[in-house]
């Protein structure tokens, strides 16, 4: 008896260790969700600035025969999976990666931005282009050599679409992985829907340096590199809110299990006590 | 006198609103200075230095990345990936980003995506470098 009530004390001392590290993790979490947020929404000037060229610049170009708009026979597709480095974020990963078999293993070529997208598209023996490792708070310039990567292989033929695998937040408590295409590009259906609220305002007749072509050619790219950024941003806050939640959950059962093991051990001791007064009252007993 | 609204916006935060009253950007076809009432344009920026000139106050230099002017009578909006006033650019932190860059350009072994990382890097140090000297002198 003695033994037992000292085991389960040690596994008492040991479940609260582990729910000081979920409760820590779980906090963390929290506050990088939130930074991730902020910075998705912190973009928005960037975006209106854009979307203002982008329309004013239709006007002006030929944007139906540009390369990146063209949508082509698909016979090769680049998928861009984007996953978390680390585990510990509930169902968020398995989720994802459920999706990449959805494309034709034959006809689909991968990029991974994560290591768990890495690592499942090397088990699985598909077909890996290249790996951008991400740090926790991708910056413009980290995701666009991503997206610069995507872009060549379009331009050169090597691919027909190219499209991301991500997951997106829809709520604290949802994560969803999306799949999106991105190219080739159709920002101007995208504009279409946003267009009345900023068109109001007449559209200023702009000059072009060096030319409409020109300036087209080059903001093309541009919004896609803005959009996998985003993609990106809005897959770091799914998987803080997933990491969140799980080591919410986590901390709980921990909390719980503590509870369960100290009523045990209370009744283990009762127990133990109970015995040895009656064994010292019999003793007495008997030599009374 | 008329002023310019200039405004610097980066995918990451809105990093200068102010007005001025001149704005020198570094163009694809060259340097730009812009004054109020500018004909409307719209222009490529290439890395490089972007002076700002206030009235009463010490012309500021910024680094900027690649990226899209807009030019309107009262406004400059500049679109851009990077920008970084000249006092919080660490000469020494940029002079060694451009030695690590040329060094990976050296050894040839960079796979494409690399390579096309490493430029634009490369590109970038050597902007804030260029802001941080030019003042120097």
């Amino acid at each position: 008896m003695a033994a037992n009530t000292r085991d389960i004390r040690r596994r008492i001392k040991s479940i609260k260790n582990t729910a000081q590290i979920t409760k820590a993790m779980q906090m963390v979490a929290a506050s990088k969700m939130r930074k991730a947020q902020q910075l998705a929404l912190a973009g928005r000037p960037f975006a209106e600035l854009m979307n203002k060229v982008l329309v004013s610049v239709r006007e002006r170009a030929d944007v139906a025969y540009h390369d990146l708009l063209q949508v082509r026979d698909l016979k090769k597709e680049l998928v861009l999976v984007v996953s978390t480095d680390k585990g510990l974020c509930g169902a968020l990963n398995t989720n994802l990666l459920r999706e990449v078999n959805q494309f034709d293993a034959g006809r689909t070529a991968y990029v991974a931005a994560g290591r768990k997208a890495v690592q499942y598209l090397v088990r699985t023996k598909r077909d890996l282009l290249a790996d951008f490792p991400l740090k926790d708070n991708p910056t413009f310039v980290e995701t666009k050599a991503i997206s610069k990567f995507c872009i060549e292989k379009f331009e050169k033929f090597e691919v027909d679409r190219v499209s991301v695998l991500y997951t997106h937040f829809v709520n604290t408590l949802i994560q969803k992985p999306l799949v999106r295409t991105i190219l080739p590009l159709s920002p101007f259906e995208d504009l279409k829907i946003e267009k009345p609220k900023t068109g109001g305002e007449p559209l200023t007749d702009y000059l072009y340096e060096p030319s409409a072509q020109a300036v087209l050619s080059a903001i093309l790219p541009y919004y896609v590199h803005y959009q996998i950024y985003q993609m990106v941003l809005d897959a770091r806050a799914s998987e803080h809110s997933a990491r969140m939640v799980a080591m919410k959950g986590a901390t709980d059962n921990a909390k719980q299990l503590i509870k369960d093991l100290t009523l045990e051990y209370n009744k283990l001791r009762q127990a133990s006590i109970t015995t040895e007064l009656l064994e010292i009252t019999t003793a007495q007993m008997a030599l009374g | 006198m008329a002023t310019l609204r200039l405004e610097i916006v980066t995918p990451e935060a809105r990093t200068y609103s102010e007005d001025v009253d001149m704005v020198v950007i570094p163009g694809i076809e060259g340097e730009m200075g812009v004054l109020p009432q500018h004909v409307p344009l719209m222009t490529q920026l290439t890395p490089g230095a972007l002076k700002v000139t206030r009235k009463g106050q010490q012309d500021l230099y910024l680094a900027v990345g690649e990226g899209f002017v807009e030019i309107t009578q009262e406004r400059v909006s500049v679109l851009t990936d990077m920008a970084i006033e000249e006092s919080a650019i660490d000469e020494s932190a940029a002079e060694k980003a451009v030695e690590r860059a040329q060094a990976a350009i050296k050894n040839k072994d960079l796979g494409a995506e690399e390579n096309a990382a490493v430029l634009a890097s490369l590109n970038k140090s050597m902007a804030q470098l260029h802001v941080k000297r030019r003042t120097h002198h």
